[in-house]
């Protein structure tokens, strides 16, 4: 049986435990946020944890031996233990950082890093340099482009791009052509955080293994939207953000294949990363550790733990339905208006919880304004995909994004807000 | 909303003396990452030192209303003055726009561009407004070099 999205009651109570949705904006209006594609709202029983953590644990952890440090440290591992079931993973293969740039970065370093002579690691499989190839797509976040752009320059190897069609899917025509035995590296994203593309993860996995290629995929758009299996998609490397998913701002998380963590130099350095140290030089700590330099982000660690179980409560799969129904809704809305155009797959089954659109002869920026002013919340611009942005031939688009807490009705109001824009800006509408 | 004045969305769908020309002392391209939009001005100034006249302001703005109209009240404000009057427009329009809403905007001095004071109070736009005005000064200053 296929889970159905959520009754307006059960999205009542859900709606409930966000304290920020009951807020209205600009004269009044109530806030309808259609923007957690950047970021999501927290529930209660998230900033409870984190509350919770520094109200009665509060501790640098893995240092100090006192009663409140050993209970932070537990807190934070077994916030670790969490967050990597939660994806299918173990533990001792979840790396936190800042955030999912941060990851990314952590992994292009490695690569670079290697190639210098790093210490920390010893693996062949991490070195790059002329004639190697990093290969990432013309869809990718920013994040997801300019570590390896820069990666690329450091160790002079060539990146190239799998580019993006016209119905906003991946091009694969050419990729046995793109994907060769020199390819090191193939970094691309699971659902394009613009168009809500669904790319064809276990296929592309397949086909860089068999060149030998490393694949880092960013999750941060799927992660917190449908349910994601490591071992199942069979990735190497894999990039999400706490904030996106109902966590703390300030954490993100770098799962990797254990024996490759382990072989990979060291990225950030300084305390708490390192095993002995004298004045010439240091050992490290095994992983996840010897990529957990400074004191540890143990309160958002408990947070996203906390968001974990929220989400898991709810059931990813009843998420993925909600999101998909407010999708439908959204799309055929704007299927009515000629003067829309969607950006990114017609079809439902290849995509996620994200609509974007433009609107003839007028900006972004303007459109998002206007809906700005019915309190509708929308992401305006190019999304920190600009060479996407490009290639669909649009300066800008409107992007609306679901979480759990949306409903049925704040698609309304959205289209209804939007319903203003060619009157206010002269725009000619046909039927 | 007062955000989008009437002159405003005038400037927009008719901007004025839209389109690169001839000739020019400099041209500068500057763009607001945040939304992509891009402006490329060029200066055609006659004169020297007190003299000194801004005889032409032409443009390509691509982007939001509130960019496309603020080079358009640009152009039809400073051209054909002298640099001393173009100089003290902008500083007039810095001030309003990032006055937070303060600063009115003064008709006298800035004439059109009393339009856009509504942008002040929209912490996300008012680079939107400002982009062709710091291209401008940018390409002044490029521009006197070049005589000198």
């Amino acid at each position: 049986m296929t889970a159905a999205p959520f009754p307006d009651e059960e999205l009542a109570r859900i709606r409930a435990d966000f304290p920020i949705l009951t807020r209205t904006v600009r004269g009044g209006h109530p806030l309808v946020y259609l923007d957690s594609g950047a970021t999501s709202h927290k529930p209660r029983q998230v900033l409870d944890a984190e509350r919770g953590f520094y109200e009665r644990t509060n501790a640098a952890v893995h240092r100090g031996a006192h009663r409140l440090s050993e209970e932070g440290t537990d807190a934070y591992e077994a916030s670790r233990d969490t967050i990597a079931r939660f994806i299918g993973g173990r533990a001792s293969e979840v790396v936190f950082t800042r955030n999912a740039t941060e990851a990314i970065n952590l992994v292009a370093y490695a690569f670079s890093n290697a190639a210098a002579g790093g210490g920390g690691g010893h693996g062949d499989r991490f070195g790059l340099g002329p004639g190697d190839e990093v290969l990432v797509t013309e869809m990718e976040h920013h994040a997801n482009l300019i570590p390896w752009q820069e990666a690329c320059r450091r160790t002079g190897a060539t990146l190239r791009w799998v580019p993006v069609a016209e119905d906003g899917r991946l091009d694969l025509t050419d990729l046995d052509g793109l994907l060769t035995e020199r390819t090191k590296v193939f970094a691309f994203t699971h659902v394009s955080n613009v168009l809500g593309t669904l790319n064809p993860v276990t296929e592309l996995v397949a086909r860089a293994h068999a060149v030998g290629a490393l694949v880092v995929l960013d999750a941060c758009q799927s992660v917190p939207h449908l349910p994601v299996d490591v071992g199942g998609l069979g990735v190497d490397f894999l990039a999400f953000s706490g904030h996106k998913m109902f966590g703390p701002l300030g954490i993100g998380v770098l799962w990797g294949r254990p024996e490759l963590l382990d072989e990979m130099p060291v990225f950030l350095t300084g305390g708490s990363m390192i095993e002995t140290v004298t004045m010439e030089r240091a050992t490290y700590a095994p992983v996840p550790q010897k990529f957990e330099a400074g004191v540890p982000v143990a309160a958002q660690a408990v947070g996203l733990a906390a968001a974990c179980d929220y989400i898991t409560d709810l059931g990813l799969d009843r998420v993925h339905a909600h999101e998909q129904a407010l999708t439908e809704r959204l799309l055929a809305g704007l299927a009515t208006r000629s003067w829309v155009r969607v950006l990114g797959p017609a079809d439902l089954r290849e995509r996620g919880g994200a609509v974007a659109f433009t609107v003839d002869g007028v900006h972004a920026h303007d459109v998002g304004q206007v809906l700005d002013d019915r309190g509708v919340a929308v992401r305006v611009g190019h999304h920190c995909a600009w060479p996407l942005h490009r290639a669909l031939k649009a300066q800008a688009s409107t992007r609306a994004s679901f979480a759990a807490y949306n409903t049925p009705g704040e698609v309304d109001v959205l289209l209804d807000a939007l319903d203003r824009v060619p009157a206010m800006f002269g725009l000619e509408v046909h039927a | 909303m007062d955000l989008y004045q009437e002159l405003i969305l005038e400037h927009y769908k008719r901007p004025v003396r839209a389109g690169l020309r001839e000739p020019f002392e400099a041209e500068v391209r500057h763009v607001n990452p945040t939304c992509g939009d891009e402006v490329t001005l060029r200066v055609h100034v006659a004169g020297r030192g007190g003299d000194a006249v801004v005889e032409d302001v032409s443009y390509d703005a691509m982007g939001c209303s509130i960019s496309v109209a603020s080079a358009s009240i640009l152009a039809e404000e400073i051209t054909g003055g002298s640099v001393t009057h173009a100089r003290e427009t902008y500083e007039a329009m810095h001030s309003m726009l990032t006055s937070k809403g303060e600063d009115p905007g003064d008709e006298e001095k800035i004439g059109d561009g009393v339009a856009l004071a509504g942008v002040a109070k929209y912490p996300a736009r008012i680079k939107c407004a400002l982009l062709s005005w710091m291209a401008f000064s940018d390409a002044l200053h490029q521009a006197e070099g070049a005589q000198q």
